[in-house]
């Protein structure tokens, strides 16, 4: 299969420069940090509450959740995307190595999928890494390991359709940055759609990314919420065939 | 020169054109290459010989024409006609980061050459562009010499019937000039080579064919050597030189003017005029230097071509 071996080739160039060590890096310090402060949080502050009210809440509902459903998790994950978004297709249009690809026998749709396999692979090590440490609480708690599933499932389509949306962004740009910027600014777009605009209309409550990604955080596994992410990492994918496709057109 | 077999015609391109917006890359360009020749495709800086090689190589969609490699339509089936192709860039397109054999070997995975085969693939690429002693170096830290080297050979690794290299010998040193060529030549033999240059002197060296192009048309197509024409042209050059009158008054000079590059350009009419001038020379004391046969090498078809084109459109 030759989506597999280039989405192996690139997954292994991008780890011998110091990029993805740096981001991983960054991210588990920076997550361990935040995951660290809600066990300290729960400990300190909610336990006692919660036997004192006999809740039915524990830490599945005080630390997982607002771990995953932070903007800290969704920060992160866009920041690695935007990162790969630099490195995808635009640094290698801009060195002139992706010529290698179009004068290889290769489809325009093989390398798009091999780019974006590569892509998602870097996203699901990152996110591997998060989902171990609330995984670690099984030590010493019991977790709801449904809900813990439902967030990694939500988290791994919310990677679906970051990387896809970061591969679009790099083949409309020769430059690294330029590709940061729309892929930061198209994601946060999705994101904050229905906070900016009327939140009424059902036409913008199902565009905008966050409540499909909440709803999935919370548990409640929908094949609503699913079929949108699907859609949307479809979509982008597309646009990026369909991109190709035409800057060959148009020049190399 | 090999013979024109149309069974082995590795490419056959015919009127190609390319548009970038309004401006004409390209208009109407045929081109033809059989097994075991090498053409050089000459033309100016925006000639248009990058637009070719991209579209002989499937990386831009010509506007207009059809292209076949080895019996493949380009056009309609790219995946099968791309893998008879090797291609340089002008810009060798290479990944930084990689070692040089760990690269090769993933050029001549991406060009489905069987697992078992690969190793032999690489070590010969590798023999062949003279790489031996950077195989297990990164490609960043290579000299300029070395990259381009490493260029040709991503192109070769997979023994394509067409190798299309872009400005091969650009920005090398002459040494390394000297070894492309030679490598060019050895290349020949099972392939066809088309590649561009902006120097006459290369493509001279080491085509058997040469097409010129001049703001996307053709001017020439033939032999890349001077051909003799059979006329009696010669360049007299002397130390204390007649007027030109005084030489094509002699007989069987048929015309004699004063050369751009110094001496005096004669046209006779038979050779023995060439006895009676150095036998003026000698009485009168011209002190004749030097004598030669002028043949029009491919310079002067180039200057000439590229010149009126451009007094035709001027």
């Amino acid at each position: 299969m030759m989506i597999l071996k280039l989405a192996g080739r690139e997954l292994r160039l991008l780890f011998r420069s110091p990029l993805p060590w740096i981001l991983l890096a960054v991210s588990q310090a920076v997550t361990a940090w935040w995951f660290l402060s809600l066990v300290e949080q729960f400990q300190a502050v909610y336990q006692p509450m919660l036997v004192r009210t006999n809740s039915p809440m524990g830490v599945t509902d005080l630390v997982l959740m607002p771990f995953f459903g932070s903007v800290v998790v969704l920060g992160m994950l866009l920041l690695a995307a935007a990162l790969l978004a630099m490195r995808l297709i635009a640094d290698e249009r801009r060195s002139g190595a992706i010529v290698m690809l179009f004068a290889a026998p290769l489809t325009i749709t093989e390398l798009v999928l091999g780019k974006y396999l590569a892509a998602l692979g870097f996203l699901m090590v990152l996110m591997a890494t998060w989902c171990v440490m609330p995984a670690a609480l099984l030590i010493g708690t019991e977790l709801d390991l449904g809900r813990l599933a439902a967030a990694a499932l939500a988290l791994t389509l919310l990677a679906l359709a970051f990387a896809s949306v970061a591969l679009f962004a790099s083949t409309l740009t020769l430059q690294p940055g330029v590709a940061v910027v729309l892929t930061a600014g198209i994601v946060l777009a999705l994101l904050g759609l229905d906070a900016a605009v009327d939140s009424d209309d059902p036409l913008t409550r199902y565009v905008a990314l966050l409540p499909h990604y909440e709803s999935l955080v919370q548990g409640r596994v929908a094949s609503e919420d699913i079929v949108y992410f699907v859609l949307l990492t479809v979509g982008f994918l597309g646009f990026t065939i369909q991109r190709l496709d035409g800057l060959r057109l148009r020049a190399g | 020169m090999m013979s024109q077999d149309p069974g082995d015609l590795l490419l056959e391109a015919y009127g190609l054109e390319r548009y970038f917006g309004n401006r004409v890359a390209l208009a109407g360009l045929d081109l033809t290459l059989a097994r075991g020749e090498v053409l050089g495709l000459l033309g100016l800086n925006g000639a248009g010989k990058t637009t070719t090689l991209q579209m002989l190589c499937g990386v831009l969609a010509p506007s207009g024409g059809s292209i076949r490699v080895a019996g493949v339509d380009l056009l309609d089936a790219p995946r099968a006609a791309k893998q008879h192709l090797g291609y340089l860039p002008e810009v060798p397109p290479l990944q930084p980061d990689a070692q040089v054999g760990d690269y090769l070997r993933w050029a001549a995975q991406l060009r489905r050459v069987p697992r078992q085969a690969r190793a032999a693939a690489v070590g010969r690429a590798i023999e062949r562009c003279a790489l031996t002693d950077v195989a297990g170096r990164v490609i960043r830290n290579l000299s300029k010499g070395y990259q381009q080297r490493v260029g040709i050979a991503q192109a070769i690794v997979h023994d394509p019937a067409l190798i299309v290299l872009d400005e091969p010998t650009v920005g090398l040193d002459p040494r390394q000039v000297q070894g492309i060529r030679a490598l060019i030549r050895n290349l020949r033999q099972g392939h066809g080579v088309i590649f561009s240059s902006h120097i006459l002197a290369e493509v001279q060296a080491v085509s058997d064919r040469v097409t010129i192009l001049h703001e996307g048309r053709e001017l020439y197509s033939g032999a890349a050597v001077g051909e003799d024409d059979g006329e009696l042209r010669y360049r007299a050059r002397f130390a204390s030189p007649p007027a030109p009158d005084v030489v094509s008054a002699m007989d069987g000079v048929r015309s004699a003017q004063a050369a751009p590059a110094g001496g005096i350009l004669l046209e006779l009419s038979d050779e023995a005029a060439l006895d009676r001038l150095v036998a003026a020379s000698a009485a009168r004391g011209w002190q004749l230097r030097e004598l030669g046969k002028e043949r029009r090498t491919l310079e002067q078809v180039f200057l000439d071509l590229t010149q009126a084109a451009g007094e035709e459109t001027a």
